[in-house]
């Protein structure tokens, strides 16, 4: 496959010499090297927080550098704007597809740079035409007049990578690209990455995928606490020890360790805590039941669409129900009332946590008191002193890395993000504490600690309910596993039926007959 | 292992498909529609609307009010707002006649076009290169331009006059039976239009409005297109404003009064989303006319007070409004 051994020997065509960049006194990056070679695809790693989007931001123009210089093929270079990186050759494809959904594929593809007739009007004509052409030559069949949101994720990050190459890029770099995309759509893509590397095309590659990294990549920087702390080949640095170079830890350790961090499962005897029968909304739910203990971890399994993350949401008040009662300690809640629900001791982290969450302009601070103020005040007015209080405490119980609790949250990575909002309900004193996908999108690091964090506030008595898309994290991390099926119902998984197996034929068995077309959730049935 | 599914952002089925693609089209020709409707309706309940004088009247009123509401369907498709266009409109209208005291119809064109594009640079500046609201600018120089108005004309008790002829036939005479005005106003909207759809500027426009953040990504010159659009706007008031003044020879410093509301107004009736991507001229044309034929009709009917015009305008205004939102949901947009 590599048929570019001879890339060592040639020129960078883009390199970064001793780049460092600052935020608020926090270096993001700390004189870093990095160079990718014609025909070379570069693998870049790290953990969230290592410094790769900013490297790539410095890389493309977004940012500049405090310190440091950009070389293209050997010449000392500045890009002002994402545009003079663009002219350059240098172009990026983003985790979310950044292009503009109202307007058409080929529009999109041509934005900016459209084909003109002679006295200066767009012509249309031909921009379909090599738009067609040129998604053709990446085997992409697709109405190139369609407007771009009409279309799958994957066909839509096809035309983001058709664009960046078809600007003449000698370098592309690819920031999380599979992440949204199906299996089937994943091996398109690299279908044409290999095509790309072929024409001597430099790539530079950043996944949390290992399979993806190892497959599409020959070498690889690895970043951590915005330091290089391994340029090489691929082939000479086995899994287990890239995992540990990223995480910092060393090799035997990181296999010990397992898939997750959860250590033992947490079941108990006690009397239920949360009683959740008949819960129903048309369309999404019907007649779920479910019990937690205190000091339970409760699994709840399920396809996209099964309603989990609405089961969730009817338990925590944010949903409405049609029928159905939550009970905590033997008394009901008020269903469809988020206060009463947090009175009542229930409080549920939000799976999008972007969206849901964060309040990003906000401090940690802020961040952390803003559902217990209620509580933290008196009279409508609270005291700093008292919020410092709860504040210290949890981002040292928690281990929230911030400069201080003054930072404003959006700085933070993902993982601290996700333990600032965890900070947020522990605050609150719940009983029963609803997690949706706690560990999506963060980095390996933080998840472990997450995972040790659920496992630990598990052993102090909180019933936990935990949803998440991760096989292994359901099964390692609850003791019990409800799993639903289409909105209602499905097999429940006790003790020592937790595994992967049971778990998998439970939900293979709830999924829909596999011909038939998938569904979009809460929709047809 | 990972078991979640993505769902596909294409239509589930047909059906959705199709209903999408009607809701588009009654988006975007919605407007158009209606005024068909609501003309017929008219023709047919009032003796006095169906006639040439009558129709003539409509287009002449209009022509003032398109020629704000195309500058403003570029900067509402940019995804921002240009509040400020109602007093620019006045003090076009004032400076023509000003400068036409001195200068002739050069004086008379010139003084407004380059005060009124200069009140578009300042914003347009604000706006895109110091990154301001434009609700907070446009807002401002709401204030400050009819200030400066109200300055420049004892505080408005002094109407300047227009009595270069050349100015006054510009405003006044007659090509192919309709007023002057209305040919600019149409020349202005199909100029746009070509501008709009065939240009690279305009597809900036069109794509700033739809994404700002992949615009930038893309590299197109985000902050460039949208300083334009000001620009663009304040040109466009300060030449209605100096028309609207030639046809009544007098720059009457208290106009314009209200008019970025019914030049917002017939843009969003025209089916151009208020966040901006979407959306054409050739529907802002059929929101002006739209407007002006409802208030013609309920003049027609005659018995409404005046202040019963307005809140049957607003009335209506809210009809399209949740009209919009619901296609726009339809469409998932």
């Amino acid at each position: 496959m590599t048929t570019t051994t001879s890339s060592a020997d040639q020129l960078p065509v883009l390199e970064a010499r001793a780049v460092t960049k600052r935020f608020a006194g926090v270096t993001a990056l700390d004189s870093v090297d990095f160079a990718v070679r014609p025909g070379e695809s570069m693998a870049l790693m790290g953990e969230n927080g290592a410094g790769k989007s900013t490297l790539i931001k410095v890389l493309t123009g977004v940012y500049q550098p405090d310190d440091g210089d950009l070389l293209l093929s050997g010449a000392s270079t500045r890009f002002a704007w994402p545009l003079d990186a663009q002219k350059a050759g240098v172009s990026t494809i983003y985790q979310e597809v950044n292009l503009i959904p109202l307007m058409s594929v080929a529009q999109n593809i041509f934005l900016g740079r459209e084909p003109r007739n002679r006295i200066g009007l767009i012509d249309f004509r031909r921009m379909y035409t090599d738009a067609r052409t040129l998604l053709d030559t990446y085997g992409i069949e697709v109405d190139v007049r369609r407007p771009l949101r009409s279309l799958a994720l994957g066909i839509q990050q096809m035309v983001a990578l058709a664009r960046a190459v078809s600007i003449n890029a000698r370098v592309v770099i690819m920031d999380e690209p599979t992440s949204s995309l199906e299996a089937r759509e994943v091996e398109t893509l690299f279908s044409v990455v290999r095509l790309l590397r072929d024409q001597g095309i430099a790539i530079v590659y950043v996944s949390h995928r290992m399979d993806e990294i190892y497959r599409v990549c020959e070498s690889v920087t690895v970043l951590r606490d915005g330091r290089v702390v391994q340029v090489g080949s691929l082939a000479e640095i086995p899994r287990v020890e890239l995992v540990s170079l990223m995480l910092g830890r060393s090799v035997d350790r990181v296999q010990r360790s397992g898939a997750t961090a959860f250590g033992a499962t947490h079941s108990s005897d006690a009397p239920p805590v949360l009683v959740a029968a008949d819960l129903s909304r048309k369309h999404q739910i019907d007649g779920i039941d479910i019990q937690i203990r205190p000091g339970e971890v409760v699994g709840l399994g399920g396809l996209l669409g099964s309603g989990r993350s609405e089961t969730l949401k009817a338990m925590a008040g944010v949903m409405q129900l049609d029928r159905g009662s939550v009970t905590i300690d033997g008394k009901a809640v008020r269903s469809g009332s988020v206060p009463a629900a947090i009175r009542a001791g229930i409080v549920m982290l939000p799976e999008d946590r972007k969206v849901e969450g964060i309040v990003p302009n906000l401090s940690v601070r802020d961040n952390i008191v803003l559902a217990a103020l209620p509580r933290l005040s008196r009279g409508g007015f609270t005291s700093r002193r008292n919020q410092d209080a709860v504040v210290d405490v949890f981002m040292k119980r928690l281990h929230i890395k911030a400069s201080s609790p003054d930072q404003v949250v959006s700085e933070l990575s993902g993982g601290n993000q996700q333990k600032v909002m965890i900070a947020r309900w522990l605050a609150m004193n719940p009983k029963v504490l609803l997690l949706d996908e706690p560990t999506r999108g963060i980095d390996v690091g933080a998840k472990a600690e997450v995972q040790a964090l659920i496992d630990e506030l598990a052993g102090e008595g909180l019933a936990i309910v935990l949803v998440s898309s991760e096989v292994e994290e359901v099964v390692e991390g609850s003791a019990r596993v409800i799993v639903l099926r289409d909105g209602s119902m499905g097999t429940e998984l006790d003790g020592a039926e937790v595994t992967e197996q049971h778990l998998l034929a439970a939900l293979a068995g709830a999924a829909e007959p596999m011909n038939s077309a998938p569904e979009r959730p809460g929709e047809g049935r | 292992m990972s078991i979640a599914v993505e769902p596909s952002a294409g239509p589930t089925t047909v059906t959705q498909a199709r209903r999408e693609r009607l809701a588009g089209v009654l988006q975007g020709y919605g407007a158009a529609i209606v005024l068909v409707l609501l003309a017929v309706v008219g023709s047919v309940a009032f003796p006095t609307f169906p006639t040439l004088s009558n129709f003539t009247n409509i287009v002449t009123q209009s022509s003032f009010p398109l020629i704000v509401a195309i500058g403003m369907t570029f900067v509402i498709l940019t995804g921002g707002i240009d509040l400020s266009v109602g007093s620019v409109f006045a003090l076009g209208g004032v400076l023509a006649a000003y400068g036409s005291s001195w200068g002739g119809i050069v004086g008379g064109l010139l003084l407004p076009l380059v005060v009124c594009g200069t009140v578009g640079v300042v914003q347009g500046f604000l706006v895109a290169y110091a990154k301001m609201a434009p609700f907070i600018v446009t807002l401002a120089g709401l204030l400050a331009v009819r200030g400066l108005v109200l300055a420049v004309t004892s505080g408005g008790s002094n109407t300047p006059l227009i009595t270069d002829p050349a100015l006054q036939a510009l405003g006044q005479s007659h090509v192919a039976g309709v007023n002057s005005s209305v040919v600019i106003a149409i020349v202005g909207v199909i100029v746009g239009t070509v501008l709009l759809t065939r240009s690279r500027g305009g597809q900036s426009v069109l794509a700033v409005g739809g994404s700002e953040s992949a615009s930038t990504y893309m590299g197109l010159p985000v902050a460039r297109v949208k300083f334009s659009v000001y620009v663009i706007s304040g040109l466009c008031a300060g030449l209605a404003g100096t028309l609207n003044a030639a046809y009544s020879s007098s720059g009457v410093p208290t106009v314009g009064v209200g008019l970025e509301l019914s030049a917002i107004s017939a843009v969003v009736i025209g089916g151009t989303l208020l966040v901006g991507g979407r959306g054409s001229l050739i529907g802002t044309l059929a929101g002006v006319l739209l407007l002006s034929v409802i208030q013609n009709l309920i003049n027609q009917v005659g018995s409404l007070s005046s202040s019963v015009q307005s809140v049957v305008s607003g009335v209506f205004l809210a009809i399209v409004v949740i009209f919009q939102t619901v296609l726009s949901r339809t469409q998932r947009l």
